[in-house]
């Protein structure tokens, strides 16, 4: 009842306002003018394509490029605020795979939408290739696309011939405890990114995006490396190295070989790939890149 | 258990055959409990995702911290088996007593807001304490424990302060009310959480024996130990509470004493294991029932059998799910309603 009366007032809403905004510019092509992103990684993707100035609104999580600070923030993932969206008058909507009905909700009143799915570094230049399509900025899609894979070319030449540390991915963890852990597993983009820095996962053999380990799990896989993904710099780095210690037969563990990375550009399968591959690599293989770098440190800090 | 209990000085006839029989099946009964929760304790470490070499994990000339073998069998397994079979035993027990003093078949040990309480805390700890450091103590579990603690105590004061003496309606009520307030609450604060932190949160409610060491168990040891002291008190008196407060009174059970005592035993036994382990589900129900199935009402054999049966079956869970989908694990909440379900089902319909 109410999604129904919310449709239809979107529907009479999004007739009149496109109505006028055709009126007042006629200029660019209609279907391009007016994006919303509620997917982080897709928003980064519009800026780095040269259409972040057609970007009206971005979801809650968005802090990149500093641009979206001043733009509205319409929700997110769970909670999308479909009038604040519908108020935008958007042409395209960006959303998750996972917001069907919004999707169609939004196509009932006329606005088109992308459906923005996570997967392999291909899925993300899948996305940035049709979202430069929907924009019409295609010839500068392509341009990113082949300058990241260019960047990850060579970050894959700089390391090769290197020993390929067999490396636990962490990217999750409750704070201060070997509770709650999330690592990469076999597939997803930072199983890939982790693939091109030069580490082997040890969870390569699990076909999923994460797996929860048990201690038994990690003691066995015996991981020589540890690189920690964080989306915010945790607050007593050194204890987060730490805690550990517990499992002292991980050569890692005893080798020191842990690395606490943070940053949200690490965790976002968009533009910045390359950059977050470079400080995975850098983790990894520190005398790969000048040599200057400490063995075992935090190589970047929170950018 | 010594001597003549009301019960049996209350039947006028041939007082000590009886209890010699009685005496005698208690003691078979708890021998084969204890026999099954003694070789599912003994099995379980030697069964895992990977294999262990025992002869390796128990030769001292290799130093512990090079020794894959034995970090896995005393870092990783043992701890979780010993956890298990504390939380399930306590879990169980609490079971019990609830079911008793609430004169409910239906009672859980979290019935009465105790888990929500523990939930809320350790929701609070995880989305906004971030890495809070609290000496040797993990927060998390202090948090939920605190929680419980303070749900058990809010339960208590409302059934208590009507002024009568605490009843189980009141009780049953109270606590009901509690869960369904300190839910909202918990979907509330994850409302407003960040995505990671949502997801850690609601991993912790699946429960996870997987403790990473000795140093949780003796947290909580000395609590459970306690809970357990108390129990020992109660199966006489809750045999005969069981039936109606005022044919307990009559026989000379202190009904107000038994409630208090019952209460903070219980709750504390289940703040322990929920702050151990996360709220394990299912255990608190089903085991009891599934002993009276098999040893009868009389709560002398029913409780310590259930906390034997608890032991072994949640040990048993835990098994299933650390190597079923090794090296991905089932969440050990999920497994006892997978298994207790069916088997408790089929019990069910076996008897009837």
């Amino acid at each position: 009842m109410a999604a129904r009366q919310t449709g239809l007032i979107a529907v009479l809403t999004l007739a009149l306002l496109s109505a006028c905004s055709q009126a007042v510019q006629p200029g660019a092509p209609a279907a391009t003018r007016r994006l919303v992103s509620l997917v982080p990684a897709a928003t980064e993707m519009l800026f780095a394509i040269g259409a972040g100035s057609q970007v009206v609104g971005v979801s809650s999580y968005d802090r990149f490029p500093p641009e979206v600070s001043s733009l509205p923030r319409v929700g997110a993932l769970l909670d999308p605020d479909t009038e604040r969206v519908l108020s935008l008058r958007p042409t395209l909507v960006i959303v998750y795979a996972s917001q069907g009905e919004q999707a169609a909700r939004f196509e009932a009143a006329g606005i088109r939408t992308y459906t923005f799915k996570h997967g392999g570094i291909s899925a993300a230049f899948n996305a940035m290739r049709d979202l430069g399509r929907a924009t019409g900025h295609e010839a500068e899609a392509m341009a990113a696309i082949e300058r990241v894979t260019e960047q990850l070319n060579a970050i894959r030449r700089r390391v090769s011939g290197r020993p390929r540390p067999r490396t636990l991915l962490v990217i999750g963890r409750q704070p201060g405890t070997l509770q709650g852990i999330y690592a990469s597993g076999g597939t997803g983009f930072l199983h890939e990114m982790l693939e091109i820095a030069g580490g082997v996962n040890v969870f390569a053999d699990v076909e999923r995006e994460s797996v929860q380990p048990s201690h038994e799990t990690l003691l066995a896989r015996a991981p020589e490396a540890i690189v920690e993904l964080q989306a915010q710099a945790s607050a007593d780095e050194g204890l987060e190295r730490r805690v550990w210690l517990p499992l002292a037969s991980i050569p890692a563990v005893r080798t020191g070989r842990i690395a606490v990375l943070s940053g949200e550009y690490l965790v976002v399968a968009g533009p910045r790939l390359a950059q977050g591959t470079e400080a995975l690599a850098r983790a990894l293989h520190p005398g790969a890149f000048g040599g200057e770098e400490p063995p075992v440190s935090a190589t970047a800090s929170s950018r | 258990m010594t001597g003549g209990t009301p019960a049996e000085s209350a039947s006028p006839v041939a007082a000590p055959r009886p209890s010699t029989l009685a005496r005698a099946r208690l003691a078979t009964t708890l021998l084969a409990f204890g026999l099954l929760t003694l070789v599912t304790c003994l099995l379980a470490p030697l069964v895992g995702s990977s294999h262990v070499s025992l002869a390796r994990a128990f030769d001292p000339s290799i130093p512990f911290a090079d020794n894959v073998d034995a970090q896995i069998f005393f870092v990783a397994r043992l701890p979780r088996v010993i956890a298990g079979a504390l939380v399930g035993a306590a879990l169980a027990s609490a079971g019990v007593v609830f079911q008793a003093i609430l004169r409910n078949p239906l009672a859980t040990p979290f019935t009465l807001g105790v888990s929500a309480g523990a939930s809320l805390g350790a929701m609070l700890m995880i989305i906004l304490g971030g890495a809070l450091s609290l000496g040797p103590w993990s927060p998390v579990p202090l948090a939920s424990f605190a929680g419980a603690a303070g749900a058990a105590a809010l339960v208590y004061w409302l059934a208590s302060s009507t002024g009568r003496p605490m009843s189980g309606a009141v009780l049953l009520l109270a606590g009901v009310t509690l869960n369904a307030f300190f839910s909202a609450l918990i979907l509330f604060v994850q409302y407003l959480a960040d995505f990671a932190e949502v997801y850690r949160a609601a991993r912790w409610l699946m429960g996870d024996l997987d403790v990473g060491g000795f140093g949780p168990i003796v947290a909580s040891l000395p609590l459970v130990l306690v809970a357990f002291g108390l129990f020992a008190l109660l199966p006489a008196s809750l045999n005969l509470l069981s039936v109606s407060d005022e044919s307990a009174a009559a026989r000379g059970v202190d009904v107000v004493r038994t409630h208090r005592v019952a209460f903070v035993s219980a709750s504390l036994a289940t703040s322990a294991a929920v702050s151990l382990a996360g709220p394990i589900g299912f255990i608190g129900i089903v085991v009891p029932h599934l002993v009276r199935l098999l040893v009868g009402v009389d709560h002398r054999i029913v409780l310590p059998a259930s906390a034997l049966f608890g032991a072994a079956f949640l040990v048993a869970c835990d098994l299933a799910a650390r190597t079923v989908l090794a090296p991905v694990e089932i969440p050990v909440g999920v497994v006892t309603a997978l298994l207790g379900g069916p088997f408790f089902l089929w019990l069910l319909v076996r008897q009837a």
